[in-house]
């Protein structure tokens, strides 16, 4: 992944509204065969909750879904959380 | 935005979402010194504030991170003063055509037959078109961004903050419970808005135009206005006649850009 651009970015830490990931619907879960490690979702994601590795951060992704639009390989796939 | 600004910065915040984002005093999610000030005098303020840090030999950056309703309804008369002066600032403003916090109504930068609650017909007038007022005030430089691409935004924060003197960007902020589309398609419908040329990225440093790469491609070839529209609810039903005027609109507009960058007029 080295050949990637990078960009300055920040990560979420807990705020005033604790860990933000409680507010999620649907999260995101990555196909890893289909991942070809491009980085569109890493540097889409509104939250940050997506690392330079590609692991996406359970504890602050609220599942708005655009890395799902986004992946250019479909690799990603919005699940309904369970209770 | 805040990555390419760097720690010495300080942002002056007028009444918009980035007051609400902040969290509950005595707590705050932003990690620089931030001062919220009333709806009408951010950049008055930003201003006052730019001055005091000069005449102390300090370089800190004075970022307003405005609305479109700070901007171009309730905040343009400080916008405009602070240009005047030659405020050493940025300022930027992020706009989603409306007014957001207090339920999507319609504000200056809601473009011509979109919905709000105080439209419900669709609005009947244009966008105001707040980069000319601001370009009549011939700034050092002010660009037009969309946070759909974040590179291009980045680069262009960090090419105002080298510039002395006021410095713009309008930056168009898809904002999914307003527009009514689903949140995944924020991104989709950013590059939408630019690739059907609704929206134009551009630079302007000295006066002089630069437009930006995808705007560039959105000239010679738009992808039609429907793709923009369809997926956004605010357009939903949307009557032939404004549909037109609008198209036409887009045309002119972007012919306008692309003689302006070769040079006709």
């Amino acid at each position: 992944m080295s050949g990637r651009k990078r960009l300055a970015m920040s990560t979420p830490k807990e705020g005033a509204a604790g860990k933000t990931g409680s507010w999620r619907v649907f999260k995101p879960v990555v196909d890893k065969e289909k991942c070809n490690q491009c980085g569109l979702c890493h540097m889409y994601c509104p939250d940050a909750a997506i690392d330079e590795e590609l692991n996406v951060d359970l504890d602050f992704c609220k599942g708005c879904g655009i890395c799902a639009n986004e992946c250019p390989k479909k690799a990603i796939e919005m699940v309904r959380e369970e209770k | 935005m805040l990555k390419a600004a760097g720690p010495d910065s300080v942002l002056v915040v007028p009444a918009c979402c980035t007051s609400v984002i902040q969290g509950i005093y005595p707590n705050t999610a932003m990690n620089i010194p931030v001062y919220n000030v009333g709806f009408a005098t951010a950049a008055a303020s930003a201003s006052g504030m730019s001055a005091a840090f000069r005449s102390m030999g300090k370089k800190t950056n004075v970022i307003v991170y405005a609305g479109d309703g700070g901007t171009l309804d309730i905040g343009i008369q400080a916008l405009s003063g602070a240009f005047e002066r030659g405020t050493d600032f940025l300022y930027i403003c992020y706009d989603n055509e409306a007014y957001g916090n207090t339920g999507m109504q319609r504000s200056g930068g809601t473009p011509l037959g979109a919905k709000t609650t105080t439209t419900p017909g669709g609005k009947t007038d244009f966008k105001k078109d707040i980069d000319a007022i601001v370009a009549a005030h011939e700034p050092p430089y002010q660009a037009t961004a969309c946070a759909a691409y974040p590179q291009d935004l980045f680069k262009k924060v960090q090419k105002a903050l080298t510039f002395r003197g006021p410095t713009f960007i309008h930056v168009l902020a898809p904002c999914p419970p307003g527009w009514r589309y689903e949140t995944g398609k924020s991104v989709e419908v950013g590059k939408l808005a630019v690739k059907s040329g609704m929206w134009v990225l551009y630079e302007r440093e000295y006066g002089k135009l630069t437009i930006t790469g995808p705007s560039k491609a959105a000239i010679k070839k738009p992808v039609p206005l429907e793709e923009y529209l369809a997926p956004q609810g605010r357009f939903k039903g949307i009557d032939r006649k404004a549909l037109e005027t609008l198209k036409q609109r887009v045309d002119r507009t972007l012919k306008r850009f692309a003689q302006e960058e070769a040079g006709v007029c």
